[in-house]
């Protein structure tokens, strides 16, 4: 694939119809809560943008993110989309390996210095770099150098966007997610430089650059390719919340939009996973389910080519797009629930406070019937003062 | 700390704290009323004290007329903003988890819609209840800081709790970990407060209620 | 031994027991007991709140019977009751609380707030801060027998003047009568037809009755002012009396407070249970109607309506009786508004009519039964305790409002056949 093509001329060179992209294009307008009238505005740049040249880096991380965006089981146009950008770095799915690997990616970031997007997935341990390294390049430095030219970074999946399932308790590596990361340690030099002596002077802090968490374990394909046409057809980061998330994407939260919804509402509960409840698909929240709290669009996009999402297939949402969901205290606990075992807690305080009570009880009985044996019988002529 | 260690660390040893203090709190201060004991009365009785006192339990909930026609915001308010908090802490179904998670049983939820109302109701009457005991001149006369503490710490769960449901202003974790801690903070204040009467007047009134049913008086 | 602050304090801690605890634990200060109490609703003045009138009583009982308040007091946290305290607290406590009991029926979580009035009054007095009418009312019934110091010789000079009017003997000192009667010294100077009513009734219902020469002072200043002490001795003259007279039941007559004295606090104030019983009037009354002992000959035919007395109907639970006599005596009777166990008191009981100082609050007070009264608009108002009767007069005099006041018993005997 020619490197100049636009993205339109690379769809329709692999046989996507024009009425195709349209609708993709529509679908991610809708997604993205943009009014129809931007479907070809957004068309047309996404036909007119010249591929842009992602580097993608995978730190400690499962794959899980870039199976979510390659293995939908039939060729998507959001698959299609990710293919005909220019992915000059990935070390999952690039041919090359070892030195000529990072000679691609030294390649690519100066020929598109300022340019292109850096997708992270995965979180950099700080604790001991040494966890994990990439061609004997730590974690660390290499987020510093490569995102030293990166127009944006995109940090992908919970890891990256949050420090994910390396950052649960008690964080052996010290995992950070990107952004924390960058706002402890955006000022550093990195140690090794795989880019030239040029790209080494021109490194400047990196503290300032734009972040996109694109969290989910794994994120939902259609949201991180979403996230690049948004970023291709407005030339800038599209709004976001609070945890830098876009806002078209984890405006709502699951529970808002959860088909299940109007048992919650009613109390309708499964009260474990085989009772009637659960058959007659009952809301799952006494399950431990995470929908209220967790912000993300599996609820309207679902999975697999919009066959479901694991509420509708039966589970309560494991909260995986919100920070650490893995420390919630339990994936089949309620987050509003004790940690601990309150009943037994209370048990021994009743015991401890009835001995108590007790106790004071008798001392100020006590002092009373001491006080009361004390008492000199009162006369008439004890009611005048100093009489 | 981030939000999410807050709201562990809420609901975990913070909730077993607040538990604990609460708990012997008000064990201790039960047990100092009974153990402080009574004279047996040694006058013939008229009536039965143990139902006239069971009875006065109950009965005193219903205000007479003459309290409702002169008090009457004080009366209305004040049944609204007991039963909103009651509805709300024993029939929202997050509370219903809760509490099955300490006391091992279930019950029916309502619908959250209707719980919903009911915390706007009372969040509105409580204010409203504020204001009186301000301005109204028996009250402002009687209020210590305690009686405005008081009044703080029930309101606090009750507006933390509207504002987690409908995640307004802060993340989710962080509501949640702020409704939990104040109620918390109200189950410590609890035994050292006036707040004591959920549990007193059971006594205060069966005493009364005995007293007099032995005269046989229904009071 | 003189009074002093602490064995003021000391009486307090004696009295706080677990009711007490349990009403100070409870108090939410939602004043709506202000709205039950007539020396609040009548002067808009907080200061009358009903429980607020034991805060020196509820400060004892923090510092000395929790442990927060213990702690607090050891260290130096809490600020221990004072005399200067105690003396702005005399007149919430003796002259604006006629121990009615009104606002325990109205408290939301059900303090007995007249209960600790009561106790509270025991450490005011020993701590020198009773008034000065009481504490005289009081002297004179410990060394003359009777508050308002009559003696035998003036209830003889009554008696004779009875018999000669009625052409009945009333019996003195019979051993072995079935009933004793008791009177209060207001009914005895001001009130002697009483004596000849019930000897009328009692002679068509065939009662056996005396009085006794040596105790027939019903009325009890040592619970007002709040000497248990003294109250038990001035009971006790009347347990001695029965024993003597070896009867079976002791009549409290048409007297509010007397009968708090000796039904129900009187086994307690003698630390045992009586071998009598005790009745009200109104209840042997009843008793003989419902025999059909009572054999009336006309009807009363003015509009008569009924002031409970606080200590008989709220506090002393004889409520049904007085209207099943008026049933059967009067032919228009109307009830006032909030009548029965929520009736309001005429403002003068619970020692505030024997206490001179409270003699302007208790007419200013009695705008209450003034309004009870304008709801119904009776031809003359019936009730049964003198000590209401003589206020209740004194006040319809003050509010120019020209109502009789008649006692029930006298209405009966006047209409028996």
């Amino acid at each position: 694939m020619p490197k100049d093509q636009s993205i339109g001329e690379a769809l329709r060179a692999r046989g996507i119809s024009r009425r195709g992209f349209l609708k993709f294009c529509a679908a991610t307008a809708s997604l993205m809560a943009l009014p129809p009238s931007m479907v070809p505005i957004i068309a047309q740049a996404l036909e007119r943008a010249r591929r842009p040249s992602v580097i993608w880096l995978s730190f400690q991380e499962c794959t899980g993110c870039t199976e979510s965006l390659t293995r939908s089981h039939s060729p998507t146009v959001e698959g299609l989309i990710f293919d005909t950008i220019s992915l000059d770095y990935h070390h999952t799915l690039q041919a090359a390996s070892g030195a000529a690997a990072e000679a691609a990616r030294a390649a690519a970031m100066q020929e598109n210095w300022g340019n292109y997007i850096l997708v992270v997935d995965g979180s950099i341990p700080v604790g001991d770099p040494g966890y994990s390294t990439i061609a004997g390049i730590s974690n660390m430095d290499m987020l510093l150098e490569t995102a030293a030219g990166a127009a944006a970074i995109v940090s992908v999946g919970s890891c990256a966007a949050f420090g994910g399932i390396p950052h649960a308790n008690p964080n052996p590596t010290g995992a950070l997610s990107v952004a924390a990361f960058i706002r402890e340690y955006g000022n550093r030099t990195p140690n090794t430089f795989a880019a030239d002596a040029a790209a080494q002077a021109a490194h400047t802090d990196i503290s300032s650059k734009p972040i996109i968490n694109v969290s989910g374990c794994p994120p939902i394909p259609v949201v991180i390719t979403g996230v690049l046409a948004h970023f291709l057809t407005f030339g800038k980061i599209p709004d976001l919340d609070s945890l830098g998330r876009p806002l078209a994407f984890y405006g709502q939260s699951i529970h808002d939009r959860c088909y299940r919804r109007p048992f919650y509402d009613k109390g309708l509960f499964a009260n474990t996973f085989d009772d009637e409840g659960a058959k007659k698909g009952w809301c799952l929240y006494k399950l431990g389910c995470k929908g209220p709290t967790t912000y993300n669009a599996c609820a309207t996009t679902k999975w697999n080519d919009g066959t479901s999402f694991p509420i509708q297939s039966g589970h309560p949402c494991l909260g995986c797009s919100e920070p650490d969901f893995w420390d919630g205290g339990g994936f089949y606990k309620a987050i509003s629930t004790p940690t601990g075992d309150i009943s037994r807690t209370a048990v021994y305080a009743i015991g401890a406070g009835a001995a108590a009570g007790v106790a004071l009880g008798a001392l100020n009985r006590a002092k009373r019937t001491r006080l009361q044996q004390t008492h000199s019988k009162v006369g008439i002529d004890d009611l005048d003062k100093g009489g | 700390m981030s939000a999410a260690e807050l709201l562990m660390w809420i609901r975990g040893p913070a909730l077993q704290f607040a538990t604990v203090v609460f708990v012997i709190g008000v064990v201790v201060r039960i047990l100092e009323i009974l153990v402080l004991g009574r004279k047996q009365d040694l006058a013939a009785a008229r009536g039965s004290a143990l139902a006239g006192g069971l009875r006065t339990i109950f009965s005193r909930s219903v205000p007479d007329r003459g309290t409702l026609q002169r008090s009457t915001f004080n009366v209305v308010a004040g049944y609204i903003f007991h039963f909103g908090i009651f509805l709300a802490l024993f029939f929202f179904a997050p509370h219903i988890l809760f509490l099955h998670d300490v006391f091992g049983v279930y019950w029916p939820s309502l619908p959250t819609q209707f719980i919903d109302a009911v915390t706007v109701v009372t969040m509105i009457t409580l204010l409203a209840v504020l204001l009186h005991r301000i301005s109204h001149k028996v009250m402002r006369y009687l209020s210590r800081s305690s009686d405005y503490l008081a009044w703080l710490l029930t309101f606090l769960p009750v507006l933390t709790g509207y504002l987690a449901f409908h995640r307004i202003g802060l993340t989710p974790p962080m509501l949640m970990a702020l409704h939990i801690a104040s109620v918390e903070l109200l189950m410590v204040a609890f035994p050292f407060t006036k707040l004591m009467h959920a549990f007193t007047l059971v006594m205060a009134r069966y005493y009364n209620g005995a007293m007099a049913g032995r005269k046989g008086v229904n009071a | 031994m003189s009074a002093s602050l602490e064995r003021g304090i000391h009486a307090f801690k004696e009295q706080i027991d677990a009711p007490v605890a349990a009403f100070f634990s409870s108090c939410v200060r939602c004043g709506l007991c202000a709205e039950a109490c007539l020396f609040f609703t009548e002067t808009g003045d907080p200061v009358y709140t009903p429980i607020h009138k034991l805060e020196p009583l509820r400060r004892v009982w923090q510092q000395e019977y929790t442990f927060w308040g213990r702690t607090a007091k050891a260290l130096g946290l809490s600020r221990p009751v004072t005399d200067a305290e105690l003396n702005k607290w005399e007149p919430l406590v003796y002259d604006s609380c006629t121990l009615c009991g009104r606002c325990s029926m109205v408290c939301p979580v059900g303090n007995d707030i007249t209960y600790m009035i009561r106790k509270m009054r025991e450490g005011m007095a020993v701590a020198g801060h009773a008034p000065e009418g009481l504490v005289s009312a009081t002297r004179r019934a410990v060394t003359t027998g009777s508050p308002m110091g009559v003696k035998y010789p003036a209830l003889q000079a009554q008696i004779r003047n009875v018999e000669q009017e009625t052409g009945l003997s009333i019996p003195v000192d019979v051993t072995g009568a079935d009933y004793l009667l008791l009177l209060s010294s207001m009914e005895i100077m001001n009130f002697p037809e009483f004596i000849g009513a019930i000897a009328k009734i009692f002679r068509k219902a065939g009662v056996s009755w005396t009085l006794s020469s040596q105790s027939f002072e019903a009325t009890n200043s040592g619970i007002q002012i709040g000497v248990s002490d003294i109250a038990a001795e001035l009971v006790q003259r009347i347990v001695d009396a029965a024993a003597k007279l070896q009867v079976k039941s002791i009549i409290s007559p048409e007297c509010g407070h007397a009968y708090t004295a000796i039904r129900w606090e009187g086994p307690n104030l003698v630390g045992k249970p009586f071998d009598f019983k005790v009745v009200h009037i109104l209840e042997l009354l009843d008793e003989l109607r419902a025999q059909g002992r009572i054999k009336l000959g006309s009807k009363e035919t003015q509009k008569l309506t009924y002031h409970d007395p606080c200590q008989i109907a709220r506090r002393g639970g004889v409520v049904k009786q007085p209207r099943n006599l008026l049933d059967m005596v009067a032919e228009n009777f109307v009830e006032m508004p909030e009548a029965g166990t929520m009736n309001w008191c005429c403002g003068a009981g619970g020692g505030v009519g024997t206490n001179e100082r409270a003699a302007e609050l208790r007419l200013k007070v009695f705008r209450r039964k003034q309004s009870q009264l304008n709801a119904v608009k009776p031809d003359a108002l019936v009730s049964a305790c003198s000590n209401c009767r003589i206020h209740l007069e004194e006040g319809l005099e003050e509010y120019g409002m020209e109502i009789p006041v008649l006692s029930l018993t006298e209405t009966i005997a006047a209409h028996l056949e």
